[in-house]
Formats: C-alpha cells, structure tokens, sequence
C-alpha cells in the first residue's frame, strides 16, 4: 500500500472510532461551552466588555479543551497496535501524517462549533473580511495542535503518566499558535496586517510537520 | 539452505538490567521451534527479539536474511506474524472492520476476508464490536490476518492459552500451512510437554539463559 493509502486509511478508522465514541463532540465540547457561559454570566449585563472579550475567551478555551482532543487518539495507541503496524509494514510517518489528519478534523470541528456558540454568547464586533481570517486562523491552529499532539503523543508513547507528559509538551510548544492566532484578530480589529501572525502559525505547522515526519521512524524504534 | 532466524551469543537488558544472556537461537524454512520456560525466563523478550521490534545489545544475528541491528529490518517486518498475548484489534471497530483494516494496511486483496472470515468460523458474528467479543473471537481474527497475510515467519506467543478445541485446532492449521509453505514458526509455552508434541525442537530459558535444547 503506497504511503498516501496508509495514510488515509489511518485517518480513516479513526475517524470512524471518533464517530462511535464521541469523545469529541459529545464530552469535550459541551464542557467548552459551559466554561464560555461562565464569563458573561460573572460578568452581568457588561455587554460592551463581553462582546470585546469574546475573541480571546474562544482562543483561551479553544487552547485549554483543544489540548484535550489533540491529545485523547495519541494517547489510545496501545504498544499492541503500534507493533501490528510496523509488522504490517505500515511508515511511521504514514502513522504520523494519518493521525495528524484525523486529529485536525476534529479539531478543526470542534473549534468551528465552539466559534459559532462564542458569537452568539458573546456578540463580538467583528470587522469586515474576519470571517475568512478566522477560518484561516482556525485551520492553522487546529493543523498544529493536532501536530502537536500526535508527536506528544509519540514521543511518551510506553511512558507511565503518558498524558501529563505529552500535556507538558504541548503546552509551550503551542504558544506560537495561540499568539498566532489570538492576534490575527486582534490586528483585524485595529486595521493592522495580519499577514505576519498568519506567516507565524504557517512556519509552526511547516516546522512540526517536519520535525514529525523526520522523527517518526527513529521515535517509533526508540519508544519500543 | 539459509535459516530464517539465527542469533548468536544475543543478549538484551531492559532498563540496565540483562533479560537475555548469550543466547543461539536457529530456524529453518520448514521447521517448528518451541520456547518453554517459566515466567520472566525472558520468552517473550526473545519473541520480540524475533519479530524484530526489540534490538539486541549484545551479539549478532539475522531474521529472513535482515541483519538484526540494522535498518534492513523494515523491509521484511510484513513477513513476520505474530500471536502475542493480548488481541491488537481496536474494540470499537467490528471483528470485519477490524479484519480489513489490517488487510488494507498489509496490502492484501479485501475480497478474500469474506472467505477467511468463515475459514474461522465467524462469518456469522462478524458484525460484532471487537470490545464486545470474546477473547477467543479476537484470537481467530488473529488467525484470519495470518492467513490472509501469509507470513514466512510466524511467531506464536501463548496463542492458544484459554482457547477452546477448535480455536486451537485453527493455530495449529496455520502451523502446519506455514511449514508447508517453506516458512518457519515459534511457539512460546509454559506447558513444555505441549511443546514437545508439536515441535522439532525445544529450548527452555531459565533467567534469561538457555538452560536446554531437547
């Protein structure tokens, strides 16, 4: 099978285990927007306040609960699957990229609906032309979170506290998306560019593709 | 003829303590070799050993002609089966889906699933959740990937502990089809006379040493 056909085919199953289990959208997300309710509702009727701070709560949740997503399929991989792979001749960059996939997609859902309900909690003012740098924002960020998690997820992969770990990992290294991010709005709303926080989040998800496909086969034999 | 495995003087320690001290170990094509010992005399470690997913430290030697420490192993790795302990099917996948997920990965035509599927006799359950199967269903859909990968190697660690009959008697189909295919296998048991029954030849680890070749 060529390495697109694994590649695929990993993304494939997993999504189709995600779609069973809901971990996701149905345990993941409604906590989300729970914890979005909890600003306005502490907050009272400062609408003004509420609709400004929206964008940076999504972002703040999106990170918090993202982590949680990026990291839940990564940490499932038992040691007995990841050998049937390799005896099944699977490349553990295959590996990599497929569940890089699968996990941006739930990512990428996760944070669309977690959007949508922000704007109706929230009300923010949003400047012409940020619904396409949101989405742009939005894909980017959800590409290097599940990059993230799945090359966390590799790297404990046998350890003990396999979570905490890989949680540690993310966290830092995800601090160019969420500054990406969070400012590619903030400069929408004050007529600055956005180009330069867009190029930011591009290079992370550029340099964590790489590194993750490069480290796959030595991290797959080093972590056995 | 050139053995399918070969070790010599191998030895591995897991986190700075040896689990497997000087070992030789040799498979021909056509043969069945046991491995009896009792628990932590290193029999599984020496099944990884063989399946090529554990280094050794020490020593030197070859499966299906790879040299052992080096990267020529990923290329023979989908010519090594194994039946290990635990089932490595994903439980909220069907026993089908699982099966043709393997099969796709392999590189194994998919219209034979459906024919292995009632080879082991679960043709009619296969629509059930993995998770929600018996341990002996799990195994015979280890089976069916065998059988539908043919492997060259086929390594069988306590594979048939807490089967019934006629799942044993399915191990033992893919034993004999392996050997009569020119490829070789290795059976891990506690229960040395079992072994013996079955096997050309078998070597007993204690501590990690080889105690005896019968």
């Amino acid at each position: 099978m060529s390495f697109w056909g694994q590649t695929f085919e990993i993304t494939r199953v997993d999504l189709r285990v995600e779609r069973r289990l809901g971990d996701t959208l149905r345990i993941v997300l409604p906590f989300a927007v729970v914890a979005l309710m909890v600003f306005p509702l502490s907050l009272g009727i400062e609408l003004a306040v509420i609709s400004r701070i929206g964008p940076a709560v999504f972002w703040a949740l999106g990170i918090l609960f993202g982590m949680q997503v990026a990291l839940r399929q990564s940490v499932a991989d038992t040691q007995e699957r990841r050998d049937l792979h390799a005896l099944l001749g699977v490349d553990p960059a295959a590996r990599f990229v497929g569940r890089m996939m699968s996990g941006s997609v739930l990512m990428l859902a996760f944070l669309v609906v977690l959007f949508i309900a922000m704007v109706l909690l929230y009300g923010p003012i949003l400047p012409s032309g940020s619904w396409s740098t949101v989405l742009i924002a939005t894909v980017l960020f959800s590409l290097g979170l599940a990059e993230l998690g799945t090359l966390a997820g590799e790297v404990t992969a046998g350890l003990r506290n396999r979570i905490a770990l890989a949680s540690l990992i993310v966290a830092p290294l995800a601090l160019p998306l969420v500054i990406g991010a969070s400012q590619s709005l903030e400069a929408l709303s004050r007529g600055a560019g956005i180009l330069p926080w867009i190029l930011l989040m591009l290079a992370t998800d550029l340099a964590l593709a790489v590194v993750g496909v490069g480290l796959a086969r030595p991290l797959e034999e080093a972590t056995r | 003829m050139d053995p399918l495995v070969h070790l010599e003087d191998a030895g591995v320690s897991l986190g700075g303590k040896p689990v497997l001290r000087h070992v030789d170990f040799e498979l021909q094509p056509g043969q069945v070799v046991g491995i009896a010992g009792p628990n932590g005399s290193g029999k599984t470690t020496l099944i990884r050993v063989l399946t090529t997913l554990l280094r050794i430290g020490e020593g030197a030697g070859s499966v299906l002609g790879a040299d052992i420490n080096s990267d020529q192993v990923f290329g023979v790795r989908s010519s090594i089966g194994m039946i290990g302990h635990t089932p490595a099917l994903i439980g909220e996948l069907t026993l089908l889906e699982n099966l043709v997920h393997i099969a796709r990965l392999g590189g194994v035509a998919e219209e034979r699933v459906d024919s292995v599927l009632e080879v082991v006799g679960l043709d009619e359950a296969s629509d059930r959740r993995a998770d929600a199967s018996s341990f002996g269903m799990r195994r015979r859909i280890e089976v069916a990937h065998l059988l539908l990968s043919k492997p060259r190697l086929v390594l069988l660690d306590e594979a048939t502990s807490g089967l019934d009959d006629s799942a044993r008697e399915l191990i033992n189909a893919l034993r004999d089809r392996t050997v009569m295919d020119g490829g070789g296998v290795v059976m891990v048991s506690h229960d040395q006379k079992q072994l013996a029954e079955t096997c050309e030849e078998v070597m007993v680890l204690t501590s990690g040493r080889v105690e005896s070749v019968q």
